[in-house]
């Protein structure tokens, strides 16, 4: 069937090189990366400060007051196994005020101030620690939308978005990350038992394999039908997509002059090193 | 007779050419002194690859009154130099373009043919294209450079086979794409595949140079080998890591391995021309 397998040996290398490579260049030696002790933070964690050395990693842990206690202790497995710098915010006290003056506040708001308080945490940190932010979202996240604009979405550089999360998950084994990490159930932990395949309504394993067919080999949706997925599924995944890209892209800026930036003024982030 | 050759797989700065070009001269230094009579940097190896619309502005000529070829130039007076860089023609038309130095001369410019415009490639909107694939002479005998798509084609290479060279000089600037279980990028083992296929078919020799590095989240992953005209591996640089690739080309080969198996001497051209004639001129013979 759709073997989604990758050499990971191979990724490592690319991925720590690209890591070094855009941090040293921008002037930097340093990182910060936001810890949940889940599968993508560890991994990008992992490979930073493998990248950078432990010393030059700042592991940010921002538990709100419903956050799994598996978290932390996951994170701290972490950050003592890889021996980076940890620090730990706790983002109750800055988001309940705001969560309690609208009583109306639903769990898609709650989780999306949780994850924007993170954000701006995090920066700070950057700031502050002199490092750049290394983002964790996988492709399988960034392709669904599953993810907060300018939240957790908002990173320096990203490695791991060009992996699906089931290619994570075997690179993460590949690393030697510890076993509870990799096994658990993905979870944003936005609210209690909150779990990814609960709320997407379909497993990684299955999904990883469809976006795999529909993107990178560049099947029809009726090329998946025929593939053996159902249709509604293909239908649902294709739509997500879809309405997702604005996540994907920059703000569109209304076109007056002639030369625009985004449309004709064009040069890599990496212009100039 | 014998050429020692040296493969400069280096990393550039993005738009920086005047630091690319002080690596050029160390580099060239640096393979001079251990006996190279030839160095090869690769596709756009003074500018960096994505250049955008810093194309323009990295733009040179090849020329002794040039303020980067005239220390190239001087240079060649040590050792043969193959570089990569932006040409700017007298009509200002830009073209990815690679020059061939020796003894304070140009002895060649190649302008790229094919320009990859799809899929993560943007060179056609930004550049010109080369319209000449020819071959030329050097104290080593007849070479001929590529650069990246064009050997992608096979009628680049084809083309300098019959036009006289034995050995191919390909550049590279290749980004590397295709993560599987195997060991290699899929765009690695295309390319590595291809190179060797040209050596045997045309039982030439085919030298690769390709860069490492990052730009934005491209890598670049070096690789660079060195093919006999039996097809067989004569030196491999690293991979996504510099390197000075040294490789010793013995041309007496091509006397060993056409005497064995004269492709060459076979090779119908006139058929060839004919047939092509027939079917770009339509379908009657």
């Amino acid at each position: 069937m759709i073997d989604l397998s990758i050499n990971s040996e191979l990724a490592r290398t690319i991925l720590t090189g690209f890591i070094r490579s855009e941090i040293t260049r921008a002037g930097f030696s340093r990182a910060v990366v936001a810890l949940s002790g889940g599968l993508d933070s560890t991994v990008s964690c992992w490979l930073t400060a493998e990248a950078l050395g432990p010393q030059n990693v700042l592991a940010v842990r921002m538990p709100y007051k419903t956050s799994s206690p598996d978290s932390l202790e996951h994170a701290q497995l972490v950050i003592d196994t890889l021996g980076v710098q940890a620090i730990t915010i706790p983002i109750t006290e800055m988001a309940d005020p705001l969560i309690e003056r609208f009583p109306e506040t639903g769990p898609v708001r709650r989780g999306n101030i949780m994850a924007r308080l993170r954000m701006i945490i995090l920066y700070d940190q950057s700031e502050a620690f002199r490092g750049l932010v290394v983002g964790t979202g996988n492709k399988t996240e960034i392709l669904l939308g599953y993810t907060t604009l300018f939240g957790d979405s908002a990173c320096a550089l990203n490695p791991l978005g060009d992996l699906y999360k089931t290619q994570v998950r075997q690179l993460a084994r590949d690393l030697g990350v510890p076993t509870p990490i990799i096994e658990k159930p993905p979870s944003a932990d936005l609210w209690k038992d909150q779990t990814d395949e609960g709320e997407l309504g379909f497993t990684y394993a299955e999904v990883d394999q469809l976006l795999y067919l529909l993107v990178d080999q560049r099947y029809n949706p009726s090329d998946c039908v025929a593939a053996g997925f159902a249709e509604g599924f293909v239908r649902k995944v294709v739509e997500r997509i879809q309405r997702n890209h604005f996540k994907r892209i920059l703000p569109p800026i209304a076109k007056l002059s002639n030369r625009t930036v985004g449309y004709d003024f064009l040069y890599l982030r990496d212009w100039g090193t | 007779m014998r050429i020692s050759l040296a493969l400069a797989q280096i990393n550039t700065r993005l738009g920086n050419v005047e630091t690319n070009l002080d690596k050029h001269i160390t580099l060239a230094k640096e393979a001079r002194s251990r006996g190279a009579d030839l160095v090869v940097f690769p596709e756009l190896s003074l500018t960096g690859y994505v250049l955008q619309d810093l194309a323009p502005t990295v733009a040179h000529t090849a020329s002794a009154d040039d303020p980067i070829f005239e220390p190239l130039l001087e240079a060649s007076r040590d050792i043969d130099l193959v570089v990569g860089f932006v040409d700017e023609d007298r009509r200002h038309r830009f073209f990815i373009a690679a020059a061939y130095l020796s003894q304070g001369k140009v002895v060649h410019v190649h302008h790229k043919v094919y320009l990859p415009t799809y899929g993560l490639f943007d060179e056609g909107r930004f550049f010109a294209w080369g319209d000449m694939v020819q071959a030329f002479d050097t104290r080593f005998g007849r070479l001929g450079i590529l650069i990246c798509e064009d050997f992608w084609h096979i009628s680049p290479p084809y083309l300098l086979w019959l036009d006289g060279a034995d050995l191919f000089l390909l550049m590279s600037a290749s980004p590397g794409r295709g993560l599987s279980t195997e060991p290699r990028l899929e765009s690695a083992r295309w390319v590595e595949r291809i190179n060797q296929a040209y050596a045997s078919v045309f039982t030439a020799f085919v030298a690769h140079t390709n860069r490492v590095g990052y730009e934005d989240g491209l890598n670049f992953w070096g690789g660079s080998t060195v093919y006999d005209p039996n097809g067989a591996l004569l030196a491999k640089g690293a991979y996504f890591q510099e390197d000075l690739v040294m490789a010793e080309v013995d041309l007496n080969q091509l006397h060993r391995t056409r005497a064995r198996l004269p492709l060459l001497r076979d090779e119908r051209t006139a058929l060839v021309q004919r047939e092509i004639g027939r079917i770009l001129g339509g379908n009657e013979g």
